[in-house]
């Protein structure tokens, strides 16, 4: 018996250690390939050690993807938050109609995202599609959508959130279900208004449920790829590609694959930190709701 | 428990250890690919009389794209089975994945197929890392290649466009054949003959008239009962393939290129004055006479709006149009006309192209199988029977595009003929070959959406050859 306890903690690591393993691997020789010049055309290269990191940094290309990508990330979090927080309460109310609208509601997370951007490419068609015949009657049937920077940037932002504000409202509608009672209806009883006890008791207290889901779309926005390039392809010029379009044309595409894995790092980089400063922040809010229970 | 904890700390730091081996040992395995290639052909290896059933029994990949012209070669794979014994698995991609699909297999270096369909701006890419096989020793040995396929019989220019010496800025033409040319198409105006009678117009033959044409027929054609119909259907979509067709075509004709080549070194030409002043035209063209969403119009849209009626002309390949017009395809066919489009203003009709071509995988194991069936697909038994029961039109051999039956055929498309035969020796690669091919056609799609969008044309375009020169110089 002794030598299987001792044995034990070891098999139970077993299998964190080959994910472990699983990840750092692709990850570490990623890393390497970004000190040397490897591209098709040089298919045995030399190291460069930083410079392609330095050429990332020196473009106008990357600031100006990165801009896009934090535009984006921010948009569509912070609309997803809202909107999501707004249509939990909504179903919160507990009604038939509530039961079935969540239903509804968590459609459009089962489709691929690729797959949504698509559907909308041909409903913001100008001529033939959907939305701007429904626009029609109100004098705005001759939208065009995706032709202007701007008109590009937000039709992307409308598609993330179509996709993922139910991700958010499932989210919130748990958070919201896990709440106690007793200080709802003491301020009830107390005669608060339905906007102060929103204020000062349900937000508070579901404010770690929201910053979780806030958590997971922002990271997940800042490497948004699938809905922008099946909507715009970047376009146009370089008004929607964010960090990871311009990782795959540089890598696939273009084939110069140390300089396109040099764009994924620094992704990773400023994703882990934004994570780590979000994380670290989530926690500091669930000790003030534990404290305030 | 100090000893466990110390013993689980040193089997942590072992296994740590033997994790970082592998990559260790990648880092030190160089990047990917094998270093034991050999400089000699696998041509060499066959010897004796040609014999198509000298590979009797083998089985050959082929990565296809989803094609009017892979359907005729599908449809007709049972006779190259019969004749040689050898059977073909094939896996179809859509246009829109299928150059990744190819260039990732490829760059692998795994050869899970031998043959596939590849474009002549692919040799350019894949031709300098050595994942195309030289086809000229191929070529060349009268026991891999039988006399019936008969080399001098396709055209000249098609041939040349797939031949490269893999020096950026080299002329085509020259060094090791890395495709064969299958299939191919020209870019030309095509028109709704109903709405030009209507509105009263000719074709244009100058890129002014194409202009003004391009505008009056957005303007007058929706009062003439074709509702919602715009003048003219171009590519716009951020892609290298939004600047070959049309685009390309017109601004050769005007005299103008893409890069100037000196000493060797490119040095990009899409911001002198006169390739400025086109640019602007031809996105002005696009914002009076053009679709609507145009920046992520493909030739698929191109080629539906033009048989749906919703454009008057297209300005695209030869092929996009002939889809729309054959009997029964949309609604525009039998209203489809063909021109060899505006000419430059010393009357060039100088043309680009785009060559569906095959290759084969240098990494292949089943080369002499691959030879045979690239020999096959390309000769003239399957490209006349593909050409007349199939859709594989725009021949690459001078003897089917001669041949009875195809005329026949193709007669009914008004113009069709005629202006194939206008632009057949004026049309070839109008780039410039390098390896850097699609950054710059997507780049310069890109700049051709700012311009659209309303920015300085000048100030675009020396952006993109600045940061072009530094690329490709």
């Amino acid at each position: 018996m002794g030598w299987r306890l001792t044995l034990r903690p070891y098999v139970l690591i077993v299998p964190a250690l080959l994910l472990t393993c699983g990840i750092l691997y692709p990850f570490g020789l990623g890393l390497y390939y970004t000190l040397f010049d490897f591209s098709a055309s040089k298919p045995q290269p030399d190291m460069v050690r930083f410079e392609n990191y330095e050429t990332v940094f020196t473009q106008d290309a990357f600031w100006n993807s990165a801009w896009v990508t934090v535009l984006y990330a921010v948009g569509a979090a912070a609309v997803e938050t809202v909107l999501g927080v707004a249509v939990a309460l909504l179903l919160h109310r507990s009604s038939i109609v509530g039961r079935v609208l969540e239903k509804i509601l968590i459609l459009p997370l089962m489709i691929a995202p690729v797959i949504a951007a698509i559907i909308w490419k041909l409903m913001l068609q100008p001529s033939v599609g959907v939305v701007n015949h429904l626009l029609k009657p109100f004098g705005l049937g001759g939208v065009q959508w995706t032709d202007t920077p701007a008109g590009a940037l937000l039709s992307s932002i409308a598609v993330d959130v179509w996709v993922y504000t139910p991700f958010v409202a499932i989210l919130a509608l748990a958070g919201l279900r896990s709440l106690p009672t007793s200080p709802f209806e003491a301020a009830a009883v107390d005669g608060a208004g339905w906007w102060y006890t929103f204020r000062r008791l349900t937000l508070p207290m579901l404010w770690p449920y929201v910053l979780v889901a806030v958590i997971f779309r922002f990271m997940d926005s800042l490497k948004v790829f699938d809905i922008i390039y099946a909507l715009t392809e970047g376009g146009p010029g370089d008004s929607t590609v964010v960090l990871q379009i311009r990782a795959y044309l540089e890598a696939i595409r273009f084939q110069r694959y140390s300089f396109g894995i040099s764009y994924t790092i620094v992704l990773w980089a400023v994703v882990y930190l934004a994570a780590m400063v979000l994380v670290r922040h989530l926690g500091t809010i669930q000790r003030k709701a534990a404290e305030a229970k | 428990m100090d000893t466990h904890a110390h013993d689980r700390r040193r089997f942590l730091a072992l296994t740590a250890g033997a994790a970082a081996t592998p990559l260790l040992a990648a880092c030190g395995a160089g990047f990917g690919g094998d270093d034991n290639r050999s400089d000699g052909s696998a041509a060499d290896d066959v010897t004796g009389s040609f014999d198509w059933k000298r590979e009797k029994g083998t089985t050959v990949r082929a990565l296809l794209n989803k094609h009017p012209y892979t359907d005729a070669l599908i449809a007709d794979l049972k006779s190259f089975t019969e004749k040689t014994g050898i059977k073909v698995e094939y896996d179809v991609f859509p246009e829109d994945n299928y150059f990744d699909k190819l260039t990732v297999d490829l760059s692998s270096g795994r050869a899970s197929y031998d043959v596939f369909m590849l474009g002549a701006y692919m040799v350019w890419q894949y031709g300098p890392p050595g994942w195309l096989e030289d086809l000229g020793p191929w070529m060349r040995n009268s026991s891999a290649t039988g006399a019936e396929w008969d080399q001098a019989d396709f055209f000249p220019n098609l041939l040349q466009a797939d031949q490269w010496s893999l020096r950026a800025g080299a002329p085509l033409g020259q060094g090791g054949q890395y495709a064969l040319p299958w299939g191919w198409e020209t870019n030309v105006v095509a028109y709704n003959t109903e709405v030009f009678k209507k509105l009263g117009l000719k074709p244009a033959e100058t890129f002014d008239e194409l202009r003004e044409i391009s505008g009056a027929i957005k303007r007058k054609a929706p009062g003439a009962g074709y509702d919602g119909m715009y003048g003219i259907a171009v590519r716009g979509s951020r892609s290298w393939a939004t600047i070959h067709p049309g685009f390309m075509t017109m601004y050769a004709r005007n005299g103008l290129h893409d890069f100037t080549v000196n000493g060797g070194k490119l040095k990009p030409a899409m911001n002198t004055p006169e390739a400025i002043a086109f640019t602007q035209d031809w996105a002005g063209m696009v914002k009076q006479g053009g679709p609507p969403s145009w920046t992520s119009y493909t030739w698929y849209q191109c080629s539906s709006d033009l048989g749906a009626k919703k454009a008057g002309m297209l300005f695209d390949a030869d092929t996009a149009a002939y889809f729309q017009a054959v009997k029964g395809a949309s609604p525009a066919s039998g209203k489809i006309a063909f021109h060899p489009g505006p000419k430059g203003p010393d009357g060039s009709l100088a043309t680009n192209m785009w060559i569906w071509s095959l290759g084969m995988n240098a990494k292949s194991k089943r080369k002499s199988a691959g030879w045979l069936f690239l020999q096959w697909a390309t000769g003239k038994e399957h490209l006349r029977k593909a050409a007349i029961t199939g859709n594989h039109i725009d021949p690459v051999r001078k003897s089917v595009s001669q041949d009875a039956a195809y005329k026949d055929k193709m007669k009914h498309l008004p113009g069709f003929i005629e202006t194939f035969e206008t632009v057949v020796d004026q049309t070839r690669i109008q780039f410039t070959p390098q390896a850097q091919f699609f950054d710059a056609t997507t780049s310069w799609a890109a700049a051709l959406q700012e311009i659209y969008g309303g920015k300085n044309a000048k100030s675009v375009l020396n952006g993109l050859a600045g940061d072009l020169a530094s690329k490709v110089g």
